[in-house]
């Protein structure tokens, strides 16, 4: 178990290393930082001293160094818009954003997984097929036209729910439903599929034959095992719903990171972006990580290979 | 010196003409693929279906509403926007853009991906080690908002959403052909041909490639729904297709100021793009089961 935990810590360090190289080439895809940053109105000399002021004018290589040991130690730079540290406005939005993710992921799954295990012990019912419909539109919803038909619903026709800010539980609801909607179909029809897969297994029908509870098999037998790969699933939505926030969060009018990634990209604010496009992938893969970590545990299979 | 007639032995006859007998009973195929056709003659048709021109502004019928409305009139079926373009002509034209970026995209990325998965599961060991770390790796960089920076600071245009899109979807083509190429790898008619003196290139067009067209149909078809969705979204957050291209996108972005009176301005368009993106599921989703093997007893 512990090897298993090292080598997959290994590889997700060379996993944050060569991600941070990515997020950090992002800065050179518009050209030259310097010239964009003294825009359309600065002169040949406001270039060279933004060169020299933020060290554009070192090797890349040196460049790439020190913004990643900055990163280490917890200075993620400075933001262009604010003048103040990024990791000084970064930590309270990313909160905000991590707490509706959080309670988004968690209603996915309590969605999720119930629908997906009732459509998997009955397959080719009524039940089966309304998960399947659930699933089918959820897939094909864009979150941002989903939020705004909400909006429409209940706060235009019937004002029942606030439609912007994030101030009392009200305001959570509407968000939520976007996120977990986005969420819970894979979840479901993975749930579903493993739970016809371990359903037609051979111990399943020893446990069956033997007499035991037909409810004490289902959730003692079967369920642990259809739900492996849904850990693994359930992380990795996870890491893509904070990422997917920046929609949900411009239509919701909500001060959270994925907005203040819009805004940042809309002022061209390239340390903001930077520090954001990092942060949600080493989220990704601590979550991946964690998600692993915990299937080693369940499955003792995984260990080995 | 070829091994061509070896690879039908496991079943590379057109997609076609085995789904022929069976497709009439698929109705969720049926239903996708019919919508599918109907909105790709709306694209390609769309200078003739169109009643006005999607540019044109006309002051006098600023935010007409639609026919059936009250207030509409049929000169605007589908009403008029903020500044009296006749939005049926809109959704026409924007259908064009959607399906355009879908193609576009899936192009782009099935190269890149389908490339990348049958080297690492053709060759596999070092080779397939750099690869699966670099599928990895792409899984870790969150798509919408490095596409939207990426854009942002390349500039917005059409060619820029679509290349960027392209670069950076590629991720489920190299999984699922990694995948196949890895199962097929050591089949007989495989281990044929390379007796035979065939070169690594001939094997991977001849032999794997034609073996793997079905899946790679079915991740394809999927792959157009995620792009026209991410396209759409881009635009609606104002880093997309610029305006005044009719993009749903943009369309619903700027129907936004109106949503406490005009709801219509957002619910026509992401219509559209539900049902556009609803009936390219389907259709991928009809395909797997019509093509995968263990859908063939059902």
């Amino acid at each position: 178990m512990y090897r298993y935990i090292l080598r997959r810590s290994v590889s997700g360090l060379l996993l944050i290393l060569a991600v941070s190289l990515a997020t950090f080439f992002l800065m050179f895809a518009g050209g030259d930082p310097a010239t964009r940053m003294a825009g359309e109105s600065g002169s040949v000399a406001d270039i060279i001293r933004i060169r020299e002021a933020y060290g554009f004018d070192r090797p890349i290589i040196l460049q790439y160094l020190s913004w990643l040991g900055g990163f280490l130690t917890g200075d993620l730079g400075r933001s262009l818009y604010f003048d103040l540290p990024v990791s000084s406005i970064l930590v309270e939005r990313m909160f905000t954003t991590m707490r509706l993710g959080a309670c988004a992921i968690l209603l996915a799954v309590a969605i999720g997984v119930p629908l997906g295990v009732a459509a998997g012990c009955h397959p080719n019912t009524k039940i089966d097929r309304f998960a399947l419909l659930f699933a089918v539109v959820g897939q094909a919803m864009p979150t941002f036209w989903f939020a705004l038909l909400l909006v429409i619903a209940f706060s235009v026709t019937f004002p029942i729910l606030p439609s912007s800010g994030l101030d009392s539980w009200k305001h959570y609801i509407m968000p939520m439903v976007v996120l977990s909607y986005f969420a819970a179909p894979a979840i479901m029809r993975l749930t579903r599929s493993g739970m016809i897969g371990v359903l037609d297994t051979d111990y399943i029908r020893t446990a069956r034959a033997m007499g035991i509870v037909p409810r004490k098999v289902l959730m003692k037998y079967a369920l642990r095992n259809a739900l492996i790969p849904v850990v693994s699933l359930a992380a990795a939505q996870f890491g893509y719903m904070l990422a997917g926030s920046v929609v949900v969060e411009s239509v919701f009018a909500i001060h959270g990171a994925g907005r203040l990634a819009w805004e940042s990209i809309l002022r061209s604010d390239l340390p903001v972006i930077q520090a954001l496009v990092l942060c949600f992938s080493l989220f990704y893969i601590v979550l991946t990580f964690l998600a692993d970590v915990v299937n080693a545990w369940l499955d003792p299979r995984m260990r080995i290979s | 010196m070829t091994a061509a007639p070896v690879a039908s032995a496991v079943g590379a006859k057109p997609i076609v003409t085995r789904i022929l007998p069976r497709w009439r009973q698929h109705t969720g195929f049926m239903l996708g693929f019919s919508v599918l056709v109907v909105f790709a003659l709306m694209a390609i048709l769309a200078p003739l279906l169109a009643p006005h021109d999607p540019y044109a502004q006309d002051l006098m019928s600023r935010m007409r509403p639609p026919v059936w409305m009250e207030g509409g009139s049929w000169d605007h079926p589908f009403g008029a926007d903020q500044v009296g373009r006749d939005y049926l002509s809109r959704i026409f034209y924007g259908a064009r853009i959607s399906l355009f970026v879908g193609l576009c995209v899936t192009l782009l990325s099935c190269l890149i991906g389908t490339t990348l998965g049958v080297a690492a599961g053709y060759f596999g060991g070092r080779v397939d080690t750099v690869i699966s770390f670099l599928i990895t790796a792409r899984l870790a960089i969150p798509v919408v908002l490095v596409a939207l920076a990426v854009v942002a600071l390349v500039g917005s245009s059409l060619q820029v959403v679509i290349a960027v899109l392209g670069l950076l979807l590629w991720d489920r083509f190299a999984i699922v052909m990694r995948a196949t190429t890895q199962q097929i790898r050591s089949a007989d008619f495989i281990v044929a041909a390379k007796v035979q003196g065939a070169s690594h290139l001939q094997i991977v067009v001849q032999e794997i490639l034609p073996n793997v067209v079905n899946n790679l149909l079915v991740v394809a078809t999927l792959e157009i729904a995620q792009a026209i969705v991410l396209e759409a979204a881009l635009s609606f957050l104002g880093i997309g297709v610029p305006a005044p291209t009719p993009s749903w996108g943009l369309m619903i972005a700027e129907g936004r100021a109106d949503v406490f009176f005009d709801p219509w301005l957002i619910t026509i368009p992401g219509a559209f793009l539900f049902v556009l993106v609803l009936a390219t599921n389907m259709t991928g989703d009809g395909l797997r089961d019509l093509t995968a093997p263990e859908g063939r007893n059902r």
